[in-house]
């Protein structure tokens, strides 16, 4: 990996985040950071602020309090224009895939290009480049999806839309990847099998991964690092290869 | 786990005393209104045997002037056409700005809906008198009518499609960096292509329907040559027009309902 600037400081650094909904407290002063290539899992049972933080990180969603820096620029008070430029760098992947429907699952792999470029090219496949296209196709062979890319996503099952929707935060070249519960709506074959290709190209392309889950088993193999939220406070982070399966179930009791 | 009791809810739920005021109002309305329309059994017995020799009159069909209720049906169909096209093309930008989702400023979203609702709420027989009193008798005005008609129609179908489109992609595109503009293009246009199709078909039926009746108040197309026929008592003649339109209204609700298939099947 080059070593840029961004590169001496953690790809992802939240220092003492707040973010209330009314009277509810979401997340209580929550500071974490990830490293560059590093690959961290968020445990912790609904409501207890995994969504928000990751929301807040990209401002999603307008945190209250705190300071958040994503490949080395705060994102708070940053304007429009810049956050977009910082969002280009950073894939985030849905517990509903939540694709384009009615569009091929070409055109919604080239859907990553928008951050970079706000030109028709970037809509719709029929007016994107020959090298945008060959390289959207490219996206959709490194999920093994080739062969669906002319094909509508609403036609797509649900572990195929995810895996195109994988290919469209690929497409973003992301240096960090934020996934929030992206096994969540799978069977268990085809959740298995999204876990397993985003922590294989995190690995090989050395991009940082923040994931939610509430799979154990996918927490203790797919990340170097395991970080527990409780009622909006971070109250474990631990290196994974410390952790068993009964460290993380006593989490949740 | 409580330790009371599970008790059945109760079958029947009486209502509330305020929503049995109002049931009791809509009923007394409902009773007052039949009164005030002037529905009487006795003009209605009366009349039955007029309704029967005019159904007696208007059989068979006078086939001699096809050829003119030919080329005014194809007048009428050339406005409602036109009419909703241009209607479609004008409602699109106007339903952008009248939707929550796209708006760019809620003073906007508010002027738009209003100009929207103006033009939906006022019949278009009164728009087809305000157009041939302004640009003149014949089919530019019924045009015009249909076109502020569709949009009336299709700017408020156009926005809430718009608007009921799932905010789960709008979140991807903005988490990866995309512009209002992008997102409208690429996402919201797309998801609400159905929609705007679906409602793009039922107008040009609607228009198709209207254009019939613009005629009567001189803005083109066949209604004026029912009319004619009518009022110079020519009821096989008003029936072979009736026919006409019933087999064109038929024709393109046909149409639009395997083109409305093709796309939803999709």
């Amino acid at each position: 990996m080059p070593d840029s600037p961004s590169n001496l400081e953690p790809a992802l650094q939240v220092e003492n985040l707040h973010k209330r909904f009314g009277e509810l407290h979401i997340l209580k002063g929550v500071s974490l950071s990830v490293a560059h290539g590093e690959r961290v899992a968020l445990l912790g049972s609904n409501g207890s602020g995994k969504s928000t933080l990751l929301r807040s990180s990209l401002r999603l969603i307008e945190p209250d309090e705190g300071e958040v820096r994503v490949l080395g620029k705060s994102v708070r008070g940053l304007s429009f224009r810049k956050l977009r430029a910082v969002r280009s760098s950073v894939g985030f992947i849905f517990q509903k895939h939540n694709l384009v429907p009615r569009l091929s699952a070409l055109s919604n792999v080239i859907h990553g290009t928008q951050g970079r470029s706000g030109c028709p090219g970037s809509w719709f496949q029929m007016f994107a480049s020959q090298k945008t296209r060959q390289d959207a196709l490219d996206c959709l062979s490194e999920v093994a999806l080739e062969h669906v890319a002319g094909r509508y996503v609403h036609n797509l099952s649900g572990g195929q839309s995810q895996r195109v929707a994988i290919a469209r935060a690929l497409m973003q070249n992301p240096e960090m990847i934020f996934a929030d519960e992206p096994v969540a709506s799978l069977d268990p074959e085809a959740g298995l099998q999204v876990m397993e290709l985003l922590s294989r190209l995190a690995t090989q392309k050395k991009i940082s991964l923040l994931f939610t889950t509430h799979h154990l088993e996918h927490a203790l193999q797919y990340s170097d690092r395991v970080i527990g939220l409780i009622k909006g406070k971070i109250e474990l982070s631990e290196q994974t290869k410390d952790l068993s399966l009964s460290d993380l179930r006593g989490f949740y009791e | 786990m409580s330790s009371q009791p599970a008790s059945l809810p109760p079958r029947i739920s009486m209502p509330h005393p305020v929503h049995t005021v109002l049931y009791l109002i809509i009923i007394a309305f409902a009773v007052t209104s039949l009164r005030g329309a002037g529905i009487s059994f006795d003009d209605l017995s009366d009349g039955f045997p007029e309704m029967l020799r005019l159904i007696d009159e208007m059989f068979p069909p006078d086939y001699s002037r096809l050829e003119r209720i030919g080329g005014l049906l194809l007048e009428t169909f050339q406005m409602a056409f036109a009419g909703t096209l241009i209607g479609v093309l004008v409602s699109f930008p106007l339903a952008a700005f009248a939707s929550r989702r796209t708006a760019p400023h809620v003073i906007v979203y508010h002027a738009t809906r209003g100009l929207i609702s103006l033009f939906r709420t006022i019949p278009d027989l009164v728009w087809a008198l305000f157009f041939v009193a302004t640009v003149g008798i014949g089919p530019f005005a019924g045009t015009l009518t249909l076109a502020v008609d569709t949009i009336g129609f299709c700017g408020r179908f156009f926005a809430e499609a718009m608007e009921e489109t799932d905010k789960g992609p709008q979140e991807a595109l903005t988490a990866l960096g995309a512009s209002r503009a992008g997102i409208f293009f690429s996402y919201i246009v797309p998801a609400s292509m159905p929609s705007f199709v679906n409602t793009s078909l039922f107008s040009l039926e609607k228009a198709v329907r209207s254009s019939v009746v613009l005629g009567l108040v001189g803005a083109g197309g066949i209604g004026v040559e029912l009319k004619v026929s009518m009022d110079l008592f020519q009821y096989a003649e008003a029936s072979m027009i009736i026919i006409s339109i019933f087999a064109l209204v038929l024709i393109v609700e046909q149409i639009s309902s395997a083109i409305r298939k093709r796309i939803l099947d999709a």
